[in-house]
């Protein structure tokens, strides 16, 4: 396997409050290769948009500590200064968010922001000539009437659309790897889809690789490759998208896939995980899925598991997969 | 067939829009244009269709926190729209609600003993120790704890919140609770325990739930009958299983395979629209659809298609089933 753009190594993020550290994302290490789409999934204050905006150097350097290395082609973004960053930021590494009207800014046209990006990292470029990339690549995003757009507001477009523009400035600087943080959550189904299909068609047809955070597993299932699952600012498992929906292993995995309502059986009753999501940075002692855990056992509250590999590719951070043949299920 | 408890017919609601320098009416949005539908008694209908459809409008109204413009809603046969202000209040002992977010229904002042407590003043329970009991009884019923009943809304998390939220509604009795997207606001595991919840509750006191959400795996798990909005009207109304497993309607069959759905096995046809929903404000001639069709026909441009019986107990609004029948 080719070296991979990004590897993010013991990732470790926390922000400072009056009580002390609060440690939100911990111990996180995974790879992205080019071409791949990856799925990074958990629920609300799981980490996951903190793993993301660390990668960025987005979040404030005043009141948090990146700890780790996050290596983008052999470089280490955690060291990199301000300057650097900000060459690698929209160039390299883009990012889309979730409320694309609240990413939009409602004083500019649709060009103008555009071009910023484009403008900002290849200044020989003039104006008209990045208006006409900007144009044609609201083309490639299936925008119709292009021309128009560009020199339309934010407030013209249907959500949809806008979701198309921030994909579109995203994309224009031919990024190594788009990060896009809950694309589709604010959507409609059916918009859903059309976007989906189009990040689809995107990841085909150049070789960027793209990060999908998300809570929602049906996404994960339909667009991505691989799938990093966290839990309380950990990852718990991770393997490739195939395996881990045929054979979850971790106690968390199997129990969020078992609770999703399923659209084409109806079951009688729902299997639900016991006990409530944890608030960011709450640590206990052990594992920290064990006080929900149906399969926890001594040792769980005792002592936190590693990540550990699995003969099938997989890795999972539970005691029930370590050399203790009793507790293999 | 049980009776049914709530029969809504030909209900319509239409908001001004007001413009100009005088202020004039300048046009109007059909949110809710002419839908039909009755629930059973005991039995759940789910409502699903994507935002500004008009679902939650509707719901709205069958409490008359929004007045309907047109139609009637019969509750017990007796018809809501034509209550005074005072007998409304007093119906809703019987209708209640549950609200999608439960950081924003309730009040972050109030204690939760005292947001349980306020349905039982209004509806005149007046004796103390009795309130203070069964607000104890109604923590235990949806799973909480009576030492919870001093605390504040902000010291709970986004499951018990809707929790409580419940709790409230379930107060008074009602015979039918209106639950308006009473799970999107929760994480996956924790939507799971409230949908039990909501199941659970129906079983112990019988009763009748209309669900309004757009999640189609969530209204398909909690719904016997499943009715399909569109730009304000009805699409497709079914027993859930019919809907889910041979949608008659080309909406509806867009919408169901637009769902991604978490299993790598299935590899679907799927259907992708083109374009968005367009504006309520100004809706297309003719069937609300048609300009994103794929079965589109000459009449859909122009005839607005009739709210049919296609299959029994299968009812859809689509021209493809004109000669039916």
């Amino acid at each position: 396997m080719s070296a991979p753009v990004l590897d993010v190594k013991k990732l470790k993020t926390s922000f400072f409050t009056d009580d002390g550290p609060l440690t939100v994302v911990n111990e996180v290490d995974f790879q992205v290769h080019a071409g791949e789409v990856l799925g990074i999934v958990g629920e609300s204050g799981c980490g996951k948009s903190v793993t993301s905006l660390s990668i960025m150097g987005l979040v404030p350097a005043l009141t948090s500590k990146v700890e780790g290395e996050i290596l983008y082609r052999g470089e280490n973004l955690t060291q990199a200064s301000e300057k650097r960053m900000r060459q690698v930021r929209g160039n390299d590494i883009a990012m889309i968010f979730q409320e694309p009207m609240t990413s939009l800014n409602p004083l500019f046209t649709i060009g103008s922001q555009l071009t910023e990006a484009l403008r900002l990292h290849h200044k020989k470029l003039s104006k008209k000539e990045a208006l006409q990339q900007a144009v044609a690549m609201l083309k490639k995003v299936g925008l119709a009437r292009a021309e128009q757009l560009v020199n339309e507001y934010p407030h013209q477009l249907s959500g949809g659309m806008r979701q198309r523009v921030m994909i579109a400035m995203a994309m224009i600087c031919n990024p190594q790897i788009l990060i896009a943080d809950e694309p589709t959550t604010a959507l409609d189904v059916t918009i859903q889809a059309q976007i989906l299909e189009l990040m689809k068609k995107l990841n085909e047809e150049t070789d960027t690789a793209i990060i999908m955070i998300t809570h929602d597993l049906g996404v994960v299932a339909e667009i991505c490759q691989r799938v990093v699952v966290m839990y309380a600012g950990r990852i718990v498992e991770e393997g490739t998208v195939e395996s881990i929906f045929t054979h979850p292993s971790h106690p968390y995995t199997i129990g969020l896939l078992r609770s999703v309502p399923d659209m084409r059986t109806k079951k009688q009753r729902l299997f639900s995980i016991p006990g409530n999501v944890p608030k960011p940075g709450s640590l206990n002692i052990g594992c920290q899925f064990a006080p929900r855990c149906s399969q926890a056992h001594e040792k769980c509250l005792k002592e936190a598991p590693d990540l550990k590999a699995l003969s099938n590719g997989q890795r999972v951070r539970c005691w029930l997969y370590e050399e203790e043949k009793e507790y293999i299920v | 067939m049980t009776e049914a408890l709530l029969e809504v017919k030909h209900l319509k609601k239409v908001f001004p829009i007001h413009g100009g320098l005088f202020g004039r009416r300048v046009g109007e949005v059909k949110a809710v244009d002419d839908i039909s539908f009755y629930i059973k008694k005991g039995e759940t209908l789910g409502l699903v269709g994507e935002s500004g459809c008009g679902k939650s409008t509707t719901g709205r109204m069958l409490l008359r926190l929004l007045e309907p413009t047109e139609g009637t809603i019969r509750f017990e046969g007796q018809d809501l729209t034509k209550l005074s202000r005072e007998e409304m209040r007093k119906m809703r002992k019987e209708i209640q609600m549950v609200f999608q977010d439960p950081f924003a229904s309730l009040n972050p002042r109030h204690t939760v003993e005292k947001i349980l407590e306020e349905p039982l003043i209004v509806h005149g329970l007046k004796s103390k120790t009795e309130r203070k009991k069964r607000v104890q009884e109604l923590l235990e019923i949806v799973g909480l704890s009576s030492w919870h009943a001093n605390r504040y809304p902000h010291q709970f998390s986004g499951g018990q919140r809707q929790r409580i939220g419940i709790a409230r509604a379930l107060a008074v009795h009602p015979k039918l609770i209106v639950a308006d997207e009473p799970v999107s606001a929760l994480d996956v595991s924790i939507q799971a325990q409230v949908l039990n919840l909501l199941q659970d509750l129906q079983k112990e006191f019988g009763l009748t739930y209309l669900f309004i959400a757009h999640d189609l795996g969530v209204v398909r798990h909690i719904s016997d009958r499943v009715g399909v909005m569109y730009l304000g009207q009805m699409m497709e109304l079914a027993d859930s299983e019919a809907l889910y497993d041979s949608p008659k309607h080309p909406y509806t069959e867009a919408l169901l395979s637009a769902v991604p759905v978490p299993d790598v096995d299935i590899k679907k046809e799927r259907i992708v629209l083109k374009g968005d929903v367009p504006s309520p404000a100004n809706p297309p001639a003719g069937c609300p659809f048609h300009l994103r069709c794929p079965k589109v026909m000459e009449a859909c441009a122009s005839i607005r298609p009739a709210f049919r019986e296609v299959e029994p107990g299968h009812y859809a609004a689509c021209h493809l089933y004109g000669e039916q029948l």
